[in-house]
């Protein structure tokens, strides 16, 4: 790899790699036992792209779902993606031609690698954030046509593997810590969300964590606000001057 | 024929969930949306940890013994070394020689 921004792009979406492969090929191998070959894995994964919905939608296409069915079940499951895009918004915003594949790509694993809107030194961000996306989506789609086409699992043992994912956001999530200097949303993020899993149960609550949080990060806005204004300049700079561009229009 | 119908409506609403936000926004956005995008990503990340954490059961099985060990390795190299695929790979060997060996 002779150009810095693939390598770097590269070097990052490397924690990604092994997770994806591996549910990528167990994805391909429930469709091939459901009875759609690798074409229909590749199509899943180049056009869903979204893990956990590709997996249900493996159950929707052979429990025989309607349109409406599917289209409410895939609302509830990806819900969180609104989300992400969000809170996207300014990053993205000058992204140029890269922009639709950014936002069609935006999975929870590439979202991790790149909410925190660092980029390497001297490389086109934007360039950098689509070859990072796009490398992901390989990922995704090998391991799932792969998976089609092996029919069984790899030869050696994989169990305990997904867990590279909740690695990858425990990760993240401590590297947050370290860097911002106001915990409250981290620590909000985290206790709404356990707070949802006790009540609502592993099967609905993540869009209750999801009002939730929201609820608590809007009732803080005050606050914060305040708060960012004291610190502005030594935690964020890199997503501090497109922000106030965007404030600057947002009050035109 | 009725697969693809529901692939396509599978693929058409996700992406328009990743995509309405930008349209919505796609002149202004808002002070209060810019406000979101800064302090979102820790919650939502705080919000993921616990996602796929959901199916660990406490009471039974191994009681959530391996993740919690793999878990505070990760948490300890990121803290010490800040090299987010060290911590991810020795993270997951570590989970994977427990499942298999020791659980």
């Amino acid at each position: 790899m002779k150009s810095p921004v693939v390598r770097q792009a590269f070097i990052k979406s490397v924690p990604v790699m092994a997770g994806y492969v591996v549910l990528g090929i167990g994805f391909g191998i429930l469709l091939r036992n459901a009875g759609y070959g690798a074409l229909w894995a590749f199509a899943m994964s180049a056009f869903i792209y979204a893990g956990s919905m590709q997996y249900v939608g493996v159950g929707l296409i052979t429990g025989g779902a309607s349109v409406i069915t599917t289209a409410l079940t895939t609302l509830m499951v990806n819900a969180r993606h609104l989300f992400y895009s969000i809170s996207m918004i300014s990053r993205y915003r000058n992204a140029g031609k890269y922009k639709p594949y950014l936002i069609f790509a935006l999975t929870d694993e590439t979202y991790s690698l790149l909410c925190d809107g660092k980029t390497p030194e001297g490389v086109d961000p934007n360039l950098y954030r689509f070859l990072v996306s796009f490398f992901n989506q390989c990922y995704w789609v090998s391991g799932s046509v792969l998976g089609s086409l092996l029919g069984t699992v790899l030869p050696f043992s994989t169990e305990g593997i997904e867990f590279s994912m909740t690695a990858l956001f425990i990760a993240s999530f401590t590297e947050q810590w370290i860097t911002l200097r106001d915990h409250i949303p981290a620590a909000t993020g985290l206790a709404s969300t356990l707070l949802c899993l006790v009540i609502f149960g592993s099967e609905s609550f993540l869009i209750p964590a999801m009002l939730l949080i929201t609820l608590i990060l809007t009732l803080l806005r005050g606050r914060m606000t305040e708060d960012r204004s004291k610190v502005s300049g030594q935690t964020e700079e890199k997503i501090l001057p497109a922000d106030i561009s965007d404030r600057e229009e947002a009050e035109i | 024929m009725r697969t693809a119908v529901l692939v396509a409506v599978m693929a058409l609403v996700t992406m328009l969930l990743r995509f309405l936000p930008f349209i919505v926004f796609r002149k202004k956005v808002p002070g209060y949306v810019v406000y979101l995008g800064e302090v979102l990503p820790p919650a939502i990340i705080g919000m993921l940890v616990i996602y796929c954490l959901k199916d660990v059961d406490l009471l039974s099985g191994s009681h959530g013994i391996p993740e919690m060990i793999a878990a505070a390795c990760v948490v300890a190299l990121q803290a010490w070394k800040r090299n987010s695929l060290l911590s991810i790979l020795a993270g997951t060997a570590v989970y994977m020689l427990l499942v298999q060996a020791a659980f």
